[in-house]
């Protein structure tokens, strides 16, 4: 596996995890779209598409989602040294601000003040996640491909209103992809 | 030993929860509530809370407030590692054969169909804290939206799409604002 400049970039890869972990409330996909303005965006260490494949996978291994994107990140960006590097960058935030939590948690969790404040960076994450998507399926549909667009509305309607489980959607998005293989090298043969 | 309980008891949770945050949510209260009784069910309810309150994986902040309580730092400590163990050998076996095969044909049929499902996932993800911003917990009627909520969400969004901001800064200010819009609402609306 080719690694991105491998030791020298370590501290930034360290950095960059720890402070996307410490900041990132909600659940995996939360922290996959701020890796994704880092990783790719701002630093562009990864494209778009294998992004999106990382996150796939980060999706459908056992384990935290989030732990997962950063072991990706982490083989990719510098090898075994950036995977352990990556994942530690992820853990040490939550670990910290748990171990201080466990101490005074009764009164953390009953703070209005406290609730407030999280209550309004919901409203932050909800656009954080909605941009990234507007940039994403954007170009999902500038690819004129209907099987992609009609893949990416059956998955949404899948997910969000018959909430069926994430793990059946992704076999079935790859079910689609072998069928299409199989079709397309079919449609050779005949030519 | 009870670090060793510690340790493989997460380390089933990060065996065996596939999909992230929620799907682990049953195991652990099966290991640490129903089998060993580190925390109550009550204990645990507030766990969840503080999970969903502050950063991090919820498996990885459970394995750290639950080590903690039993066997402090070090508990801590080997609970994380056996939560994310698991994931680490999993995951990287994953990297190797992605970064292997990605080249493969019919490996990248499969990608491709996989891309628009991932973003449909996010989509939905985002939407779904958009609709807790929006209405709470409470029925999707217009009487119970939280204009405030969605006028910040609509303010962040401009300044993510249009202005490209720092996505965490725009969070941060989105949950002071709430705070400071919330208590200057108080003051000069008193109920």
């Amino acid at each position: 596996m080719e690694t991105i400049g491998g030791k020298k970039n370590l501290p930034k890869l360290f950095f960059s995890t720890l402070y996307i972990s410490a900041f990132t409330f909600g659940g995996g996909f939360v922290i996959i779209t701020f890796m994704k303005r880092k990783f790719v965006d701002e630093l562009h260490w990864i494209d778009e598409d294998e992004m999106l494949d990382l996150t796939a996978l980060a999706q459908s291994s056992p384990g935290a989602i989030a732990v997962n994107a950063a072991i990706l990140v982490g083989w990719r960006v510098a090898g075994f040294p950036g995977m352990i590097i990556a994942v530690l960058g992820t853990i040490i935030p939550p670990m910290l601000i748990l171990s201080i939590i466990s101490f005074f948690y009764t009164a953390f969790a009953a703070n209005p003040y406290v609730a407030l404040v999280l209550k309004g960076m919901q409203a932050g994450v909800a656009a954080v996640i909605l941009d990234v998507v507007c940039g994403l399926g954007g170009k999902v549909i500038q690819q004129r491909r209907p099987v992609y667009l009609i893949v990416m509305v059956c998955a949404f309607i899948a997910t969000f209103f018959l909430e069926i489980n994430v793990i059946y959607i992704i076999l079935a998005a790859a079910a689609i992809g072998i069928l299409l293989e199989v079709w397309n090298r079919k449609k050779g043969e005949r030519k | 030993m009870i670090y060793f309980e510690l340790f493989w008891s997460f380390l089933q949770v990060g065996m065996f929860s596939i999909g992230g945050g929620y799907a682990a949510m049953p195991l652990i209260q099966s290991q640490v509530v129903t089998r060993h009784g580190w925390l109550t069910m009550n204990e645990f309810t507030d766990l969840i809370t503080i999970a969903e309150m502050t950063p991090g994986p919820i498996a990885v902040n459970s394995a750290t407030f639950v080590g903690i309580r039993i066997a402090g730092f070090a508990g801590a400590t080997v609970a994380t590692f056996g939560c994310i163990l698991p994931s680490c050998f999993i995951v990287s076996l994953l990297a190797f054969i992605y970064y292997r095969y990605k080249k493969l044909s019919a490996l990248q049929s499969v990608l491709a169909s996989l891309r628009p499902a991932v973003v449909a996932l996010i989509a939905a993800a985002g939407l779904s804290i958009l609709q807790t911003v929006a209405f709470g917990g409470s029925a999707a009627a217009l009487e119970n939206v939280n204009w405030l909520g969605l006028g910040l969400f609509a303010a962040a969004f401009l300044l993510l799409r249009k202005w490209k901001w720092n996505p965490i800064l725009v969070m941060c200010l989105c949950g002071v604002s709430f705070l400071v819009l919330n208590l200057l609402g108080n003051l000069l609306l008193p109920h």
